[in-house]
């Protein structure tokens, strides 16, 4: 079975794009300590945004059932969704009722996590993801290798090549400006022939009944415009009480995932246009499944800045198609074996346990200590390979009695020191190919106590 | 005042002069020190494996060796946040693990906090990197982690910078994780190493003729990827570092 540590030595075997890779990234958590920065009461916004969304997880049904009635007092259409299926099946329901085979998409990545794009193609509607960077992807024929920078993992160069191909861009060109306005000029024209409009939610609020979508590129805005229908997916976890609730999480979205002060455009939908239709399609897909693993609750907080992956030293080193899950990076790694432990049993793996992650979070998801927990729940399905569960059913054993121990240790150390270095440094030594062993010493610690001060004081 | 010595197993046999510096600079502070021989291994690889059950054990050692002293010290802030941090699951409610847990220390905060080390005379006329290893920065706090937004400090730092002639050199991520990790160095070993170099390339960069910091682990694998592509660097425990500058 391949793992993430598989599909991350491949990444990382291009050392020079690795780095490229890791610099852009870094760039980004650098922009983002200087927004947080400069917001005096960041860490107390952090704490608010955690309550909030613990308040809110406390009583999601109260308040989905109050988004209900409120969104449909003004006039949205509220859709419920058990699954992936339910939801494509939903969404595919309201536009072949309507005729619509054009659609224009901004970013959502529950969408992505129900493949809605490949649904509603085989049933002979056309999705065109609006964001630039998933457009990227998409005309790539890629998942998004992160959620708020889809194309990350592509240089300028690329995308010149890619849109010379499909948008007969000028051969060789890779100017982003250039590149820029061949795509805005190729997706107004989506825009402008598109039958509905979809996208993800940012905040579902459940006081007022309306949602919020924020974009950096205004797409949600131009795809909801104009065509009549808007489709809206959210999952349950989008739900905030009050609508004053939205200052902290505004404040601290655009910053933790981009480090800019605020994402450009934050829309509020709180009626259909005149004439047209709203609709909320509102997904559970494993979350209440989610809600009820008390460890693990609280990842439901996550608001999908993405502000983890960038600060996490080992996505930006591996990609986030190592993690080969729609959502990547620590907070993937904690989500994904939520839905199957040994499917995903590697993820939990791929992370040092550094605790970066928590301490940017800005909605304070203890991320290590979940990827530990997940470990152990990997561990207990059986995830991990008989070798290491024997060495490590072997090391406990051993270091539980100090006479083994010590016999141990001194093996290891007269192997150190007197074993050939190409026996040493064989295929079985990972640590070994790109690193020296430590320089054994003839005598312990606990031998030089005993000889030196072996007078009973220990 | 007297400690009892928890010598990690890596650091008790492939690296014990960090151990021996730990037992000098205690000394030389008026601590008497006691090395409990019963003890072998706090239980941190099995259990960041995932290995429960193969840690538990492990950690009902430690309290029955360690249970009866006011204060534990370590040179390592990796298993000192295990018994702080990560015990509870394997000891909460056992007889003697609050008080284990509140009298566990690693070296520099043993140091800072609980001595109260005003000044320290001494002389270290050398140009130094210091690793903030990731389990003492941000699972025990001896410093500030940059992705928090509160006052800086670092009590290792300060430590240091109160030798002569030292020369703390600036790093321009000060405090990303090397990849040692435990088990990640080896089962994640091409992206292991690959964070390694690049904390050993922003020490060259900022003029580091050695490297120190709170964990052996991080530095034994700094020092096997410099070792292999014989990088101009010396890697030295802190404690290696306050002994002989106090000499």
């Amino acid at each position: 079975m391949t793992g993430h540590a598989e599909r991350a030595a491949r990444f990382a075997a291009d050392e020079p794009r690795a780095h490229w890779h890791d610099q852009a990234l870094w760039f980004v958590r650098l922009k983002r300590d200087r927004m947080a920065a400069a917001v005096p009461e960041w860490e107390a916004l952090r704490e608010r945004a955690a309550a909030v969304k613990a308040h809110a997880r406390a009583r999601l049904a109260d308040y989905l059932e109050q988004f209900e009635r409120e969104a449909t007092r003004r006039g949205l259409r509220v859709h419920w969704a058990r699954d992936a299926d339910e939801h494509n099946a939903i969404v595919h329901r309201i536009l072949s009722e309507r005729g619509v085979t054009r659609v224009v998409k901004s970013k959502s990545m529950l969408t992505e996590e129900c493949h809605l794009n490949p649904y509603l193609a085989a049933r002979g509607i056309e999705v065109v993801d609006t964001d630039l960077g998933e457009r990227i992807v998409q005309l790539a024929g890629e998942p998004p290798s992160h959620i708020v920078l889809p194309a990350i993992h592509k240089k300028k160069e690329e995308i010149g090549e890619l849109f010379h191909r499909t948008l007969g861009t000028a051969a060789g060109a890779s100017d982003p400006t250039y590149l820029t306005q061949a795509a805005r000029a190729h997706l107004r024209e989506k825009f402008l022939a598109a039958q509905a409009g979809l996208t993800g939610v940012n905040f579902a609020i459940a006081e007022t009944g309306g949602i919020v979508v924020c974009t950096n590129e205004g797409n949600a805005d131009m795809g909801t415009h104009l065509p009549p229908l808007h489709v809206a997916c959210m999952g349950v976890e989008k739900i905030v009480p009050r609508l004053a609730d939205l200052s902290v999480f505004l404040r601290l979205l655009a910053r933790s995932a981009t480090g800019q002060p605020v994402t450009t455009y934050t829309t509020h939908f709180h009626a259909p246009r005149p004439g047209g239709e709203l609709h909320v399609v509102i997904v559970d897909n494993g979350r209440s499944r989610l809600l009820a693993e008390e460890g693990f609750r609280g990842a439901l907080a996550c608001i999908r800045c993405g502000a983890c992956m960038n600060t996490c030293p080992v996505f930006r080193r591996s990609g986030g198609y190592s993690y080969a899950w729609t959502i990547p990076g620590p907070i993937g790694s904690v989500l994904a074996p939520g839905r199957d432990p040994v499917a995903h049993g590697s993820l939990p793996f791929a992370s040092s346990l550094c605790g970066s992650c928590d301490a940017v979070c800005p909605v304070k998801i203890p991320l290590h200590d979940q990827l530990l927990a997940r470990r152990r729940e990997v561990v207990r399905a059986g995830g991990q390979p008989l070798a290491k569960r024997l060495a490590m059913r072997v090391g406990g054993w051993v270091l539980r009695h100090r006479a083994l121990y010590e016999v141990a240790g001194r093996l290891a150390r007269l192997a150190l020191r007197r074993l050939p270095r190409a026996l040493l440094y064989g295929r079985w030594n990972a640590w070994g190919r790109q690193r020296e062993l430590p320089a054994a010493p003839a005598e312990s610690f606990r031998d030089a106590w005993r000889r030196t001060r072996g007078d009973g004081r220990g | 005042m007297k400690v009892a010595l928890f010598v990690p197993c890596y650091v008790d046999q492939l690296h014990p002069q960090v151990a021996h510096a730990t037992v000098r600079v205690l000394e030389r502070l008026g601590v008497e020190v006691v090395f409990p021989e019963e003890q072998t291994c706090c239980g941190q690889p099995m259990a960041n494996a995932g290995f429960a059950a193969d840690a538990a054990p492990l950690a009902r050692h430690f309290l029955e060796v360690f249970g009866g002293f006011d204060h534990v010290v370590a040179p390592s802030g990796s298993c000192v946040s295990m018994v702080r941090n990560h015990y509870g699951a394997f000891l909460s409610g056992a007889p003697g693990f609050d008080r284990l847990r509140r009298g566990t220390w690693e070296l520099c905060e043993f140091l800072t906090d609980v001595l109260k080390v005003g000044e320290l005379p001494g002389r270290y006329p050398h140009k130094v990197g210091l690793h903030q290893s990731c389990h003492g920065l941000r699972e025990l706090g001896l410093g500030s982690p940059s992705e928090r937004m509160e006052p800086r400090f670092s009590k290792v730092g300060l430590l240091l910078s109160r030798l002569q002639g030292i020369e703390l050199v600036s790093l321009s991520r000060p405090d990303e994780c090397c990849g040692f990790g435990g088990t990640f160095a080896v089962a994640e070993e091409a992206v292991s190493c690959l964070m390694g170099r690049d904390r050993l390339a922003d020490h060259l960069a900022a003029g580091a003729e050695e490297v120190t910091g709170t964990d052996v682990s991080c530095l034994m694998h700094l020092d096997g990827l410099a070792r292999r592509t014989r990088l101009p660097l010396r890697f030295r425990h802190v404690a290696e570092i306050l002994a002989e500058a106090t000499a």
